[in-house]
C-alpha cells in the first residue's frame, strides 16, 4: 500500500533531507547536537521496512508535547507521533471539547506541557489551562490580563491572537495592547507584564512570542497606521527589555553593525534605513513584524520577516524603503542584523513579508544546503542560504502576473509594469490580490515525504481609482480594491509543495481562503481547516481526503497533535471564524460594500451563509 | 476668535434644548439622539463637547425634540464598523457625501483643503503648481498604506514633489490633545514653511497658534486626472434607516442659517 507514493519520494531523485529539530535542544535528554540531528529522519526511501524503522525511533525523540506554535525551532510543525495514520484517521472522533466564550477570529495554536493545555483566546486575550489528566480537561484556571477596551479600535482587521509559547515553567504571550506576559505555568499567576508598545501610536501585538536563550522575542502590528516596526527582546526570568530592532531609519536604531553582511549589493551601504524613504519618512514606514520568528541554534541566528511599507503610498515613498516587505537574520543575544534579504523592495500591493521561515538542509545540484524555505505573499516559494541570505530558487506556487520572477544575480523581483498600482488608474486582475498567494496561515514539513504542507489564497484583485473616506476629520481618497476568487474560480488551496525541485506534487482545491495552519505527522497525515468550518485530514502523499468533521464555525487556527497523559495521541484546533478574511462574519461587515475590510469582503460575501461565529476548541482522539 | 465662544455657544444651545424638553413636560420617556463621536479629535469633537459636531448635535437633538446620548470610539478605521454597524449608535456627525459606508445625509458644508504657511515667511503659494512648491519644506496629512492617501498627498506626489515633503499622520498620538493638530503646530513652529490642511482643521488652529498664519484654499478644486481637494460633508446614518435620513434632511434645511453660523464661529473655510 505505501510502494506507489514510495516512488515519488524525494529520495529517488538523491535529494536528502534532515530536518533541524532545534525542539530537541529545549528537552532533557536531548541537548547535544548529534541527537537533534538524529531526530531528523532521512527521508530518502529506500525501503518500506527501512522507512517503517525510521518511524519507530522518532517517538525516541518525540516527548508528545506542543510548547510553541510551530513546535520547534525550525517551525516544521511536524509530529512523530504515528498513533494516529493513513490506515486508522478514519475512525477519528471528538474526545472532548471547550467553549472559549469569545466570538472573534481564534488564530491560535494550542500548547500542550505536560498535562496541561494552554489556548489564548482573542481580545481581551484570556489565557486558559485545561487540565488533560481528569476526563473532560476542564479549566484548572484562566488569566485575564488587565487590557485597555480602545485597543480594539487600533486593530486593523480583527482582534486576533497568534499564540503563546512555554519556557522554563512559564505561558508566554501577547496582548492586543502591547503588553508582554509571563503567566506561571502551573499556577496561572502573573510573573511579569511588560509594556512594549502603545495603542495611542496605532500600535498593537498579535504575533506569538518565540523564546531563545532566554529571551522572548516579541513584534508589533499596526503599519496601516503609520506605526514604525519592530522586534523586542525580553529576558524571560525579569521581563525587562534586552534590546530593540526596528525596520526603518539608522542603523544604530536597525541594529546593524560591523556584523552586517548582506548578500546582495542592494542591502550594502550605510543607512539604508533612512536614505532609501523621502526625508524622514522612515520614521512612520511600518515595516511591523507580526508573523513568524524561527531560529537556527547551530547558526545562532534568528529569522522573521518585516511587513509592509506604510502609510505612504508607493509614488510617494520612491527608493527600496529599506528595511521593510524583507526577512532579517540576527543574533538572538544582541539583536545585532547578520544579513537582510528583500522580497519586495519598494512594495506596490500590500505584500507584507511576515511568513513562516521553514528551516531546512536540502541537497541543492547535489550540494547540502542549510535553507531557510519561505513561502512568500507575492506568490513564490524562496529558498534561501540561511547562513548568508543568498536566494537560490523562487518559483511561484499560484497564477502571478504582479511581478515575473526573481532575477537570481541581483536578487531583485521583477516588477510587472502593467500591474503598477497608482492613483486615479484603473488596474484590472493583479494577482497575487493584496492578502497575497499566502498570508500569515503557517505551513508544515515532514522530513518523511519531504514536501511542505502549505494552506493558501488563490485570490486576485482588481484597483479601481478611487472612492471618498474619512477618518479623523480628514477626508481622503481611497482605492477602491475588489477581490475576486483567482484562475480556477476557487478562492482556497491547500498545496503540497517540494521545495528541492520547486514544483508542487498536489493540490487540493477549497471554495474560501485556507486560512488555518496546517499540521504533518509521522503518521503521514496532514490536517488543515476551512473557512466553512471542516477540520480535515489528508493522505501527506497523494491529498487524498481521508476524513473530516464539520465544526461549529469556520477554522482559522493552528492545528496541533500531542500525546495525552494516558499515552493516546489527541489532534487538537481552535475553531472561531474571523481575521482578515473572516471579519465579514466575526465583524458582521455589511457584504454590499465590496471594499470593506480593505476589499476582502468582495471575495467573501458568501461566507455568512457557510459559518456563523463562535470560538470552540475540539480535541479528537481514535476510539 | 477666542476658544471660549463655541463652549459658550454649547452652553447656550444645551439650555435652550433643555428649555424645550421642560415645555413638553415631563410625559412619556424621552427621545434620545444616539451619536457616535471621536472623544478627542477638536475642531470636529471632543468628549468635552467641545467641537463644532458637538454643537451641531444639539441643535440636532433640540430639533428633534431628544436628548444626546454618546460613544465615544477614535475616529480611525473601523470606525463605522465598530459604530453605527455595532448598532452602538444612530447617527455620525461627519462624512464624506458620496460615503459608501453609511448612508449620507444632504451635505451640511462643503470644505477644501487650504495652505497654511507662517505670514512672516513671504510665502504666498496657492497652488500646487506653484514652483515654490519644489523648494520649500512641505507637509502634508497622510493616512495609511492601503493605497488611500490625503488628496494633496497624492497631488504633490504626482507632481514629483517628494523629497522636501514631510508626513503628519491623522492618527498622530492619541495620548495629546487633538493628534491631527500638529501639522498645524509644525508650521507654526518653522518645522516646516507650507502644510496642506483640511479647511476645518487649519481654520480651527491656524488663528491658536502664536504667530501669524495665513490658510489659503488650494487651487486646483479638482486635481487632474480626478483628484477633488474639495469635499461635500454630510451627517451619516445606518445605512436602511431612510426615516431618520429624512427627518436629518429636514432639519439641516431648516436649521441651515444655524448651522451656518455655528461653522462660522470655529472658522471652517466653506468651498
Amino acid at each position: 500500500m505505501h510502494s506507489p507514493e514510495e516512488k515519488s519520494l524525494p529520495g529517488r531523485k538523491g535529494v536528502w533531507l534532515v530536518l533541524v529539530l532545534g525542539l530537541a535542544l529545549l528537552l532533557p535528554g536531548c541537548r547535544t547536537r548529534t541527537d537533534a540531528r538524529e531526530a531528523g529522519q532521512p527521508s530518502g526511501a529506500r525501503s518500506a521496512g527501512i522507512a517503517g524503522a525510521r518511524v519507530a525511533a522518532s517517538p525516541q525523540q518525540e516527548d508528545g508535547q506542543w510548547l510553541m506554535p510551530a513546535k520547534n525551532y525550525a517551525s516544521t510543525r511536524f509530529s512523530a507521533l504515528a498513533q494516529i495514520n493513513v490506515q486508522n484517521v478514519g475512525s477519528l472522533r471528538p474526545a472532548w471539547t471547550f467553549s472559549t466564550g469569545n466570538v472573534r477570529g481564534h488564530e491560535a495554536a494550542p500548547l500542550v506541557v505536560g498535562g496541561t493545555m494552554y489556548i489564548v483566546t482573542p481580545f481581551p486575550n484570556y489565557l486558559y489551562a485545561l487540565d488533560l489528566t481528569k476526563p473532560g480537561a476542564p479549566a484548572k484556571w484562566v488569566y485575564e490580563p488587565p487590557v485597555v477596551n480602545a485597543a480594539q479600535g487600533v486593530a486593523c482587521c480583527d482582534v486576533v491572537n497568534r499564540g503563546a509559547a512555554y519556557s522554563d515553567g512559564k505561558i508566554f504571550y501577547n496582548t492586543l495592547d502591547n503588553q508582554t506576559v509571563a503567566v506561571d505555568a502551573a499556577t496561572g499567576k502573573e510573573v511579569w507584564r511588560t509594556k512594549v508598545g502603545d495603542i495611542n501610536k496605532g500600535e498593537s501585538m498579535t504575533m506569538a512570542p518565540l523564546v531563545v536563550k532566554g529571551k522572548v522575542l516579541v513584534g508589533n502590528s499596526g503599519g496601516e497606521f503609520g506605526v514604525r516596526g519592530w522586534l523586542t527582546a525580553l529576558d524571560a526570568a525579569s521581563g525587562r527589555i534586552a534590546w530593540r530592532a526596528y525596520s526603518t531609519g539608522p542603523d544604530r536604531d536597525v541594529l546593524i553593525g560591523p556584523d552586517f553582511e548582506p548578500f546582495y549589493a542592494s542591502d550594502r551601504g550605510r543607512d539604508l534605513g533612512v536614505s532609501s524613504w523621502p526625508l524622514g519618512a522612515w520614521k512612520t514606514g511600518g515595516g511591523t513584524v507580526w508573523g513568524w520568528i524561527s531560529y537556527d541554534p547551530e547558526l545562532d541566528l534568528i529569522y522573521y520577516g518585516t511587513g509592509n511599507p506604510g502609510p505612504w503610498n508607493p509614488d510617494q515613498r520612491p527608493g527600496d524603503n529599506k528595511w521593510t516587505s524583507g526577512i532579517f537574520a540576527r543574533d538572538p543575544d544582541t539583536g545585532q542584523a547578520r544579513w537582510f534579504y528583500q522580497w519586495n523592495p519598494h512594495d506596490l500591493h500590500d505584500y507584507d513579508g511576515i511568513n513562516e521561515n521553514v528551516l531546512l538542509d536540502l541537497d541543492i545540484k547535489g550540494q547540502r544546503r542549510k535553507v531557510l524555505v519561505r513561502p512568500e505573499r507575492n506568490g513564490y516559494v524562496y529558498v534561501l542560504d540561511r547562513a548568508t541570505g543568498e536566494v537560490l530558487s523562487a518559483d511561484p506556487f499560484v497564477y502571478v502576473n504582479s511581478s515575473r520572477g526573481v532575477d537570481l544575480k541581483t536578487g531583485r523581483l521583477r516588477i510587472a509594469p502593467e500591474k503598477e498600482t497608482g492613483v486615479g488608474k484603473l488596474v484590472r486582475e493583479i494577482c497575487p490580490a493584496a492578502p497575497g498567494a499566502k498570508d500569515w496561515q503557517p505551513s508544515a514539513f515532514s522530513p518523511r515525504t519531504g514536501l511542505l504542507y502549505m494552506p493558501h489564497n488563490n485570490l486576485c484583485m482588481d484597483f479601481e481609482g478611487m472612492e471618498a473616506n474619512y477618518i479623523a476629520g480628514t477626508p481622503f481618497v481611497g482605492a477602491n480594491v475588489k477581490m475576486y476568487p483567482g484562475p480556477g474560480g476557487h478562492r482556497g488551496e491547500f498545496t503540497a509543495w517540494d521545495p528541492a525541485t520547486g514544483k508542487a506534487r498536489w493540490k487540493i482545491k477549497e471554495n474560501f481562503p485556507a486560512w488555518s495552519g496546517a499540521l504533518v505527522t509521522a503518521g503521514d497525515v496532514v490536517f488543515y481547516g476551512t473557512m466553512e468550518g471542516w477540520f480535515k485530514a489528508v493522505h501527506a502523499r497523494t491529498g487524498q481526503e481521508l476524513w473530516k468533521f464539520k465544526t461549529g464555525s469556520g477554522i482559522i487556527g493552528q492545528p496541533i497533535t500531542y500525546r495525552g497523559p494516558d499515552g493516546k495521541q489527541y489532534v487538537a484546533v481552535l475553531s472561531g471564524v474571523g481575521g482578515w478574511a473572516g471579519a465579514i462574519v466575526a465583524g458582521d461587515l455589511d457584504p454590499r460594500d465590496a471594499t470593506a475590510a480593505l476589499g476582502f469582503v468582495n471575495a467573501m460575501a458568501d461566507l455568512p451563509q457557510h459559518t456563523t461565529k463562535g470560538g470552540m476548541l475540539y480535541v479528537f482522539a481514535l476510539p | 476668535m477666542s476658544s471660549r465662544s463655541p463652549k459658550a455657544a454649547v452652553l447656550i444651545l444645551l439650555l435652550a434644548g433643555l428649555a424645550l424638553l421642560a415645555g413638553k413636560g415631563v410625559a412619556g420617556p424621552v427621545r434620545e439622539l444616539r451619536v457616535c463621536a471621536d472623544p478627542n479629535n477638536l475642531p470636529f469633537s471632543n468628549q468635552r463637547g467641545e467641537g463644532f459636531e458637538n454643537a451641531l448635535a444639539e441643535i440636532l437633538a433640540r430639533e428633534m425634540g431628544a436628548t444626546v446620548r454618546y460613544t465615544w470610539w477614535a475616529q480611525r478605521r473601523g470606525f463605522i464598523r465598530n459604530t453605527l454597524r455595532a448598532g452602538t449608535c444612530d447617527i455620525v456627525l461627519g462624512v464624506p457625501s458620496s460615503f459608501e459606508l453609511a448612508l449620507p445625509t444632504r451635505p451640511y458644508y462643503r470644505s477644501t483643503y487650504v495652505f497654511v504657511y507662517r505670514k512672516d515667511r513671504g510665502i504666498s503659494v496657492r497652488s500646487f503648481d506653484d514652483p515654490a512648491l519644489r523648494t520649500l519644506r512641505v507637509g502634508v496629512q497622510i493616512i495609511g498604506d492601503d493605497y488611500a492617501n490625503t488628496p494633496p498627498a497624492h497631488a504633490l506626489a504626482s507632481r514629483g514633489i517628494v523629497e522636501n515633503v514631510t508626513g503628519y499622520t491623522v492618527y498622530g498620538d492619541y495620548a495629546r490633545p487633538n493628534p491631527p493638530a500638529r501639522i498645524v503646530e509644525a508650521v507654526a513652529r518653522g518645522e516646516v514653511d507650507v502644510a496642506v490642511v483640511w479647511g476645518p482643521l487649519a481654520g480651527y488652529f491656524a488663528p491658536r497658534q502664536g504667530v501669524p498664519l495665513e490658510s489659503v484654499p488650494v487651487s486646483p478644486q479638482i486635481d487632474l486626472p480626478f483628484l477633488p481637494q474639495v469635499f461635500d460633508i454630510s451627517l451619516g446614518v445606518r445605512r436602511g434607516n431612510d426615516e431618520l435620513k429624512t427627518e436629518l434632511d429636514g432639519i439641516l434645511e431648516r436649521r441651515r442659517p444655524e448651522i451656518d453660523a455655528l461653522l462660522d464661529r470655529y472658522g471652517v473655510p466653506r468651498a
